[in-house]
């Protein structure tokens, strides 16, 4: 197998078997920033038993998520869906008693053609609890993207922007409204206050970070005088921002398409497609591209970023030169790769489970333009990568570093490649200025440690026969 | 439905997995949606395993439910026979693909034709069995397919060994303690003068298979995998077996003269003499085992009649409980098992060896118990655990559900003489954590924590003045709780919301009139 150099972006696809995880996963981190919601998942013992082995410690915290364990009588029609959900939906509104209740829908409530959608509307105004749907199952999705089905279906759920004077001119949008008659409108007076002083236009943005990622990057465009209205989703369900044909929305993450998507067409609202602000570089980026919008004028952000690559000298030192294989799981990658090129490093693949380029139009730019800058040779990106082939290249290829699902971490290790668990980018810290330091760390972890054990000779722990 | 936040034992297809890649040169593939393969993390992060894990997915997708897996399963099953050459190719459905109803035994047979790889399908029932029920199914399942062929194939082996032998069966991956258990057990039959045929499946090579005969006996140290192997290999070929797991030093003597009484039959036979394996029995319990010693030492003394609660799977913790109760001398309030299928074994072994048995796989079922009876250790899953942490009570972990840590570098069989030892300690280090914990205490030690509740219900209606705080913050911390609960249950008996420490006096009184 050669290993061929492109002068431009290339995409390939592969078979499809990669290990990542289900995107149900969403939900250990998505109730934890929604303080109000419940997550019911419906889905089997197998769904259950991934949650409770991947998340870990946390399910020992009384959680606010759940199973809705399908038994045979389920399955089989025996048993009424409609009921059986109702008994458990009371059960939930009656212990813990929260704003929302999420309903994710699994492979198997797919396969049996479940009508969550259908129960939802019915069973909300029994209950009187909104019930969302979001499907984020494995035969449709990976990983991170289950967040992306859950704040897609949110997006209906914002309360409409209303301003007297374009009423008129909103003829098309009365569908959508009276689909969301049922909800509370939000008050006038927390839409005007949302609008922003330089410009009639109101900005929300999309993705769930951490509260103290949220307010950095929201601080970040203060500075740029542009005050964000919202963020979807909110610390709390019933925070949700509100949205409409003037609001502007712009991603924090790669991996939000089918949110950007409703947005736009469901919502009308205008898409900012930005690089997504991970890295010192992939923020400034960000901030530049949501100003132009606005058509305001940058201070001080060459500075800021110039000041954050300082500070991070040392690791840099350390990973300069270095190369690195993304065998691709969360959709992070492309973002994580352009930032390690503009750190000096070498990638030979990105995997990705699932490429949109028009949604990461602009971060594929950006990675071209930082390949020509460093004058590195253009990575190939290989969608729904194949593990055993990607193995086979990295033998061939011995990465410095290969970025990976725990699944082949260990392994990898034992065959003397160094690895960084590719999971541990999705619940770190990594967006904004701030938080590029947390980004190396994580990526130099494993380089820093084989440092302190570099003298011991043995890097490779297999049998040789084994290979 | 059933609302569920945690489970014991995991679905059919875990099992199945956890025996297919405890075989060498096996490889699994499952008919499962992208995100199933989370076997695959467990095995290399809690078993911390360096080679790859032989399990790969076909996936199931979108295409799939619309146009059927088509050739997409015999593609990958043969792709994989020529990648890995592994001897057996085990297709395992999962809940997904068992409801898609898929002729999975149709590309089984299919793709055996083109693969130089024996194939075969998992037949495992998602809906109507456990991990644990999967995995015993799944071993008999490939022992049988290797027999009938070695028949068929003529190559059947079932001339006995020259001298005594026996086949361990049940070892395998993400097993609690079982790489320790079985060099215990190895060392035990050495020890004996029994050689080891076969140890199934961990470590094996489906094509020795058919040498299975060849052994004396069967030894299945765990109930819930091999039981199933060890009956089939009864009726075909007559092979005893012995199920009695040596755990604790009764056990273990009776296991040893079941094997006794076993090899004898042959010995006498082919060998014209007679096992006599008594003095061993009685050297390693009394000298090499401390645990005999243990209970007779002044240590143990002190646990006489602490209150235990032991769950587990059956054959840990009916084990544990008869360890307790007749070789501690501690009194096993509840005792309990999720294992739900073997409910009858289980009373049976512990009917008399506690006050109240628990059958269940829901785990508030079990803190609820845990915390009724307030017991002095709790010895159970990784479950118990943490409901011993909110409730202050010390546990020992000594079944799966496990974690991380319960996968020790270091030596640690439960199984065998060595195995006593190791229980010995756990058991001990429970209580006397505990009972430190009380010394200080008593003595006023080092406790600055505020009260925190112990109750598992979340109801807080009730309030705690300021001096009856104070009041219940002095009385020792491994009775508060229960002075606490009896207050608060004293106050809700009657109305009254707001606690006082008057209120406190009246809740004792009631108590002790």
């Amino acid at each position: 197998m050669s290993i061929k150099i492109f002068e431009t972006l290339t995409f390939e696809c592969e078979t499809g078997n990669y290990h990542t995880f289900c995107p149900i996963s969403c939900v250990a981190w998505l109730y934890q920033k929604i303080e109000d919601s419940f997550f019911l998942v419906i889905g089997t013992k197998t769904c259950g038993y991934f949650l409770q082995n991947a998340l870990g410690v946390m399910i020992f915290a009384e959680p606010r998520y759940a199973m809705a364990e399908l038994e045979e009588g389920d399955i089989s029609a025996q048993l009424n869906d409609y009921q059986e959900l109702k008994r458990l939906c009371i059960q939930i509104k009656k212990d813990r008693n929260p704003s929302v209740i999420i309903w994710i829908g699994t492979c198997t409530t797919e396969i049996i053609k479940m009508d969550l959608e259908g129960m939802a509307p019915k069973l909300e105004i029994e209950i009187e609890i909104p019930i969302v749907v979001a499907r984020a199952n494995g035969l449709d999705y990976a990983f991170t993207q289950g967040e992306d089905t859950v704040l897609a279906a949110m997006a209906h759920r914002c309360p409409e922007q209303k301003t007297g004077i374009e009423k008129k001119q909103k003829t098309d949008d009365k569908s959508i409204q009276e689909l969301l008659s049922f909800l509370p409108i939000k008050t006038k007076e927390k839409s005007t206050n949302s609008f922003n002083l330089k410009n009639k236009f109101s900005l929300v943005l999309f993705g769930s970070l951490p509260s103290t990622v949220a307010s950095q990057l929201s601080l970040e465009l203060k500075r740029q005088s542009i005050n964000v209205s919202g963020w979807l989703p909110a610390q709390t369900y019933t925070d949700l921002p509100t949205l409409g044909d003037k609001v502007y929305v712009c991603g924090v993450n790669p991996f939000l398409s089918r949110t950007a998507t409703t947005l736009m067409r469901r919502r009308k609202c205008k898409l900012i497609g930005a690089p997504f602000p991970i890295g010192p570089d992939g923020t400034r980026a960000w901030i530049e591209k949501i100003c132009s919008v606005f058509d305001i004028e940058t201070q001080g952000l060459e500075e800021r970023e110039k000041q954050v690559w300082e500070s991070l000298k040392n690791y840099l030192n350390l990973v300069r030169g270095k190369s690195v294989f993304f065998m691709g799981d969360n959709l992070l990658e492309i973002s994580l790769a352009r930032f390690l090129i503009r750190c000096g490093m070498i990638v030979y693949e990105i995997g990705i489970p699932y490429m949109d380029k028009r949604y990461q139009a602009a971060e594929l730019t950006l990675l071209q333009k930082t390949c020509t800058k460093m004058c590195i040779p253009m990575p190939r990106i290989v969608e729904k990568p194949d593990n055993y082939n990607q193995i086979q290249r990295m033998r061939e290829l011995q990465p410095d570093l290969a970025i990976t699902g725990m699944a082949h971490a260990n392994p990898l290790e034992a065959r003397g490649i160094n690895t960084k668990w590719s999971v541990e980018f999705t619940f770190a810290q990594i967006h904004g200025f701030t938080n590029a330091k947390d980004i190396l760390e994580l990526v130099t972890r494993p380089l820093r440690r084989n440092n302190n054990l570099e003298n011991l000779g043995w890097t490779n722990l297999i049998k040789l026969e084994k290979g | 439905m059933k609302l569920a936040y945690w489970m014991y034992a995991g679905p059919a297809h875990i099992g199945t997995l956890r025996v297919a890649s405890s075989f060498k040169n096996v490889h699994a593939i499952m008919h499962a949606p992208l995100g199933d393969d989370y076997f695959n993390v467990m095995r290399s992060m809690l078993e911390r395993e360096r080679d790859f894990t032989p399990v790969t997915a076909s996936i199931v997708d979108r295409h799939v439910l619309a146009r059927g897996s088509q050739e997409k399963v015999v593609e990958n099953i043969t792709r994989k026979d020529k990648q890995e050459r592994p001897n057996l190719i085990v297709l395992t459905p999962t809940c997904t693909s068992s409801i898609l109803q898929e002729d999975l035994q149709n590309f089984v047979d299919r793709a055996s034709m083109s693969s130089d790889s024996d194939v075969i399908l998992a037949d495992v029932n998602h809906y109507r069995v456990n991990e644990l029920q999967a995995a015993d199914r799944t071993l008999e399942q490939v022992v049988r397919y290797y027999l009938e062929k070695a028949r068929r194939q003529e190559i059947l082996n079932i001339s006995l060994t020259d001298t005594p032998s026996a086949n361990i069966i049940g070892i395998f991956t993400l097993g609690f303690h079982n790489q320790h258990d079985c060099r215990e057990l190895k060392r035990l039959l050495q020890d004996l003068g029994i050689k080891i045929n076969q140890i199934i499946p961990e470590g094996g090579f489906v094509e020795n298979l058919h040498e299975l005969p060849k052994a004396w006996f069967n030894l299945v140290p765990y109930r819930e995998i091999g039981l199933m192997t060890a009956l089939y290999l009864e009726k075909q070929f007559g092979m005893p077996y012995i199920s009695t797991t040596p755990m604790g030093v009764v056990d273990i003597a009776n296991c040893i003269r079941q094997i006794q009484k076993q090899i004898n039959i042959w010995a006498s036979i082919l060998l014209k003499k007679n096992y006599d394996f008594e003095p061993y029995i009685d050297e390693q319990t009394r000298f090499i085992s401390q645990a005999a010693w243990f209970s007779r030492s002044i240590d143990c003394q002190n646990l006489t009649g602490k209150k235990a609660v032991v769950f587990g799977d059956a054959t840990h913790a009916a084990s544990i409980t008869k360890i307790l109760a007749c070789e501690m001398g501690i009194r096993v309030s509840c005792t309990g098992t999720y294992c739900k299928h073997d409910e009858e074994w289980f009373r049976e072994q512990v009917q008399n060896f506690c006050d109240e048995i628990l059958i269940t796989d829901d785990h508030t079922e079990v803190g609820d118990m845990i915390a009724r009876v307030e017991p002095s250790a709790i010895f159970g899953t990784q479950m118990e655990r943490h409901i011993g942490k909110r409730l202050d009570i010390p546990c020992g972990v000594i079944s799966s559900p496990v974690h991380i840590q319960n996968f020790p570098l270091g030596y640690r069989p439960f199984l065998g003489y060595e195995g006593t030892n190791q229980i010995a300690d756990l058991v001990y280090n429970s209580f006397t954590l505990g009972m430190e914990d009380h010394l200080l205490e008593i003595f006023g030690g080092h406790d600055t924590k505020e009260v925190i509740t112990k109750s598992l219900s979340t109801d807080a209606d009730l309030t705690w003045n300021s001096e009856s705080q104070l009041e219940l913050s002095k009385i020792p911390g491994f009775v508060r709780g229960k002075i606490k609960r009896n207050t608060e249950k004293f106050a809700r008996q009657n109305n009254i919301q707001k606690i006082t420490v008057e209120i406190m006096y009246a809740a004792k009184e009631d108590l002790s009139a």
